[in-house]
């Protein structure tokens, strides 16, 4: 480690009405380091982050590059230092081509033309140099997500960033494509770059850091090197509590099959068949996990289960009941829970109070209405008993969902699917985006769950979630069941089966 | 680690208050800058527009309300104000008949055919049946309006559930439809026309279908001002005390999770718009059994109300508070600015008609761009903030 920092963030704190969302945070970089800035979800990262791109101003404190103070009030200003940010969400124009949307803003030209050429030969030069692999005529529409991050790299290479931010750079990616990101951040090390790695995962810090600081409620906990770091006590820093990162759990003792599904057939939205005869049951008290890489026709085989979407053929039964293409309201009258795979754009209605979302799907009846009429005051007692038992914090019945962090609205969408009692619940990537904390309660809710004698059906992009809560595994492949495994099989198996390589055959 | 109640409190008694401020604070900001602008219009056209906006305050019969106005100019004023308040109703029922489908997530543009429609049928009721006892048909009359504005309004909420025509072309087509189909059914030799062969006008009413005056004569105010009022109770209550509106309101919100909770998008998307099209149909029942108890073909072309009703809708950002009072600043502009009311010797009335339309432009404009707004206030702040913790050492 260098003696100099590169880049310094001294006394940084950042209000917000009512919060304080940066409070004195002291940070460092030295030159050619990658160094992950860890904490759960409001922490804090992302406005530290952001103040150091120029996004926001701090309130108090000072940032010095190379030693010299700096004063960065817009992004443009912390490109012109050689910062650069690679954000969660993309900042790509879709119909342009990778070259085009690296050069937007910056465009070569010769005399009043564009010379895409040198664009592109530039692109390319950069792309080799990292090796990225990215070509620079391709259209971003037509290339998958992990290389669109690519282009978002080499956007802020292009510009000359000797700093690079990644936020949460691997929410989007697929295991393998993280594995690929880690590659493109140890040659981007190796190229003298430095590299802020934004995070929430364990795992990945320890993998890919060479120190870690971690916030906690807007402050500077430690900075600690890998050397010596663990998974526990990295954990434990960021939660400020012991954590258990491994459920505990008993053997299962499934009961009758509550859901049974039959040679089912799915097409998707473009009329493509994507579930191609599926067969395989749930049985009480017991959790199924369902893997595989996404869209291998996890998200159709859910609709069709949960009434959003008319299979092609076959048949669905839960508690014997046929419910084969039945609307989502009858499903959920039928004992089926869901808690989807996307919390905001189908598990909440944002605009709407914690009261209302709770009573989502139970509106229509008693003792939340009568013949049409609703009776708010029930509607907000119920949910305030709920809250309260599924630890929703950030806010009463009467605050809206969107108000909540990502944590408490997933409990939200929890507290309301198990509330009404169902006899089967898929749990769609249920701790996507969550923090330590988070899926440590939704992890134990469920097997709590499956305690109580309710089917589970578990369903992840993320191995080391199946492994730890399924009891059987389905491998999921091209719209079909590839493999079927015990709770004992091992992570490389089922990676390989993932990926279309045969295990033990499917039942 | 226990957790801070205090600070999630504080933070969710901001959130609440400053989502209940900044509200009411966007639309009055815009209505404020409105008439700033609108001043300086005025200035540059070489008058005062401390006296314009006098004259024309004077003229919407709001001094009324003061207790020092006495004498002619009280009796000049409680005959402003009726107009006012006559104007205020249908203003109220246009503007519901955009917000409730706006809570379903649609744009009702379709205000004006449904208006008509509405009035239409009413109109048949009440100059078509004879004899019948001046409640009962008086509301024979107004469920007309409402079924026909219903039916109006719910052919572009089926086009829309059902083969997803957008609300917006299809309600300005029916727009049409409604306009051209009624001044082809009143104009001369037209299948409704009144008892004079020579001019395009409807028959009247009876006068047992005429709904009660209240106040002045001239012409005076009637009791639909009581039934907009009613109708803005009936929203209120309909979207947030039953199944109905909750489904309404989480359809407008999020159409994907209203349908994984079992909602109906399709069905709510129709019963949003009948509901529009009640509202709609049944402001052009109470103007005319309120004071206009006959159509002239050439109001279908000029007449236009349910446009204003929009801005009314948005101005009041869809709260029926917000509404009424959004409807009573734009019915007072509307009548302030009329040539009759304002003083030529102040302002020429052609340049107030124009004001007039220009400030209610600019309203919906600056609420519109209230995004713009805030932004200049955030921007404001952080000069003064950033300003103030400038960093040692930089400029």
């Amino acid at each position: 480690m260098a003696d100099a920092p590169l880049l310094e963030l001294r006394g940084i704190t950042k209000r917000f009405p009512g919060v304080v969302a940066n409070d004195h945070v002291d940070f460092d970089l030295a030159q050619g380091e990658v160094h992950a800035l860890l904490g759960e979800n409001g922490a804090g990262k992302s406005t530290l982050m952001s103040i150091l791109y120029g996004l926001y101003h701090p309130d108090e404190g000072e940032i010095r590059l190379n030693g010299k103070p700096l004063r960065i009030d817009s992004p443009r200003a912390a490109i012109d230092s050689g910062i650069g940010m690679v954000h969660q969400h993309f900042m790509l124009i879709p119909v342009m081509t990778v070259a085009e949307n690296i050069v937007l803003g910056v465009e070569p030209s010769s005399g009043p033309f564009l010379d895409l050429e040198a664009a592109e030969e530039r692109v390319r030069d950069l792309s080799e140099q990292f090796g990225l692999a990215v070509r620079p005529d391709a259209r971003i529409d037509s290339i998958s997500v992990g290389m669109q991050q690519r282009v978002e790299i080499l956007k802020a290479l292009y510009r000359g960033a000797d700093i690079l931010i990644l936020d949460e750079p691997t929410a989007v990616l697929t295991p393998q494509e993280a594995g690929e990101l880690f590659a493109i951040v140890r040659s981007l090390q190796a190229e003298g770059k430095s590299i802020i790695f934004i995070t929430h995962k364990l795992g990945e810090v320890l993998a890919i850091s060479d120190r870690i600081t971690v916030l906690r409620r807007g402050k500077t906990i430690e900075t600690v090197p890998r050397a010596g770091a663990t998974v526990e006590g990295l954990a434990k820093l960021m939660v400020g509590r012991e954590v258990l990162l491994r459920v505990d759990k008993k053997p299962a003792e499934p009961g009758e099959p509550l859901l049974i599904v039959e040679d089912l057939q799915v097409l998707d939205s473009r009329g493509l068949e994507c579930v191609r005869g599926m067969s395989f049951e749930v049985r009480a008290g017991e959790i199924v996990g369902i893997a595989g890489v996404d869209g291998n026709g996890q998200s159709e085989l859910i609709e069709a289960i949960t009434g959003l979407r008319r299979p092609e053929s076959g048949r669905i039964t839960v508690r014997g009941r046929d419910l084969t293409g039945k609307g989502a309201r009858d499903c959920l009258e039928g004992g089926v829970g869901h808690i989807p795979e996307d919390r905001q754009v189908r598990g909440l209605v944002l605009d709407f109070s914690l009261a209302e979302n709770i009573a989502l799907h139970d509106f229509r009846e008693p003792p939340d209405s009568k013949w049409g009429w609703l009776f708010p005051k029930r509607i907000a007692a119920r949910a305030k008993k709920l809250l309260a038992e599924f630890d929703v914090r950030g806010g009463g019945p009467q605050t809206p969902a969107a108000a909540l962090s990502g944590g408490n609205q997933q409990k939200v969408v929890v507290a309301r699917e198990i509330s009404r009692d169902p006899s089967i619940l898929i749990a769609a990537q249920p701790t996507r985006g969550l923090d330590v904390g988070a899926i440590e309660f939704v992890h134990q809710r469920l097997v709590a769950e499956q305690d109580e004698g309710r089917g589970i059906m578990l369903v992840s992009f993320e191995l080391e979630e199946i492994l730890s809560l399924s009891d059987r595994i389905l491998v999921v492949f091209e719209g079909r069941i590839v493999a079927e495994y015990g709770r004992d099989v091992s992570e490389e198996e089922l990676g390989f089966a993932m990926t279309g390589g045969r295990g033990e055959e499917a039942a | 680690m226990a957790y801070e109640p205090r600070t999630s409190t504080t933070e969710a008694v901001g959130e609440w208050f400053s989502s209940r401020i900044g509200g009411v604070l966007v639309p009055i900001a815009a209505t404020v800058l409105a008439f700033l602008i609108g001043g300086l219009v005025v200035a540059i056209t070489g008058h005062n527009p401390i006296t314009a906006y006098k004259a024309i305050f004077a003229g919407t019969g709001l001094n009324w309300f003061f207790p020092w106005v006495t004498g002619e100019t009280r009796e000049a004023a409680a005959n402003d104000l009726q107009q006012t308040l006559i104007l205020m109703a249908p203003l109220i029922l246009t503007a519901l008949a955009v917000a409730f489908a706006f809570r379903c997530g649609l744009f009702n543009i379709g205000g004006q055919g449904q208006y008509w429609i509405g009035f239409a049928a009413a109109l048949f009721v009440g100059s078509h049946l004879e004899g019948l006892s001046r409640p009962l048909h008086i509301l024979l009359a107004l469920a007309a309006s409402i079924v026909a504005g219903a039916v109006w309004g719910g052919i572009a909420g089926l086009l829309k559930a059902t083969v997803g025509a957008h609300e917006v072309i299809t309600t300005i087509m029916l727009n049409w439809i409604a306009i051209f189909g009624l001044t082809y059914a009143y104009e001369i030799g037209g299948p409704l026309q009144g008892p004079q062969e020579s001019i395009p006008r409807s028959d009247e009413i009876f006068e047992s279908a005429e709904l009660w005056p209240i106040w002045g004569s001239l012409p005076s105010l009637h009791a639909g001002l009581f039934i907009a009022l009613f109708a803005l109770v009936v929203y209120g209550v309909i979207l947030n005390r039953t199944t109905l509106g909750f489904e309404v309101r989480a359809v407008g919100f999020n159409p994907e999770a209203a349908r994984y909770s079992g909602i109906s998008v399709a069905k709510n998307y129709f019963l949003a718009m009948a509901i529009a099209g009640a509202f709609a149909g049944l402001a052009g029942s109470v103007d005319l059994l309120g004071f206009k108890f006959s159509v002239d073909v050439g109001d279908f072309g000029t007449n236009f109300i349910a446009f204003t009703g929009i801005a009314v809708a948005l101005l009041g950002r869809t709260k029926p508070v917000g509404i009424l009072f959004a409807a009573l600043l734009f019915a007072a502009l509307e009548v302030g600015t009329s040539t009759r009311q304002l003083d030529p010797e102040v302002f020429e009335p052609a340049l107030a008609v124009d004001l007039a339309t220009m400030i209610q432009a600019l309203v919906i404009f600056f609420v519109g761009a209230e995004l713009l707004i805030v932004y200049i206030w955030r921007a404001r702040s952080l000069v003064r903030r950033g300003s103030a913790a400038q960093p040692e050492g930089s400029p």
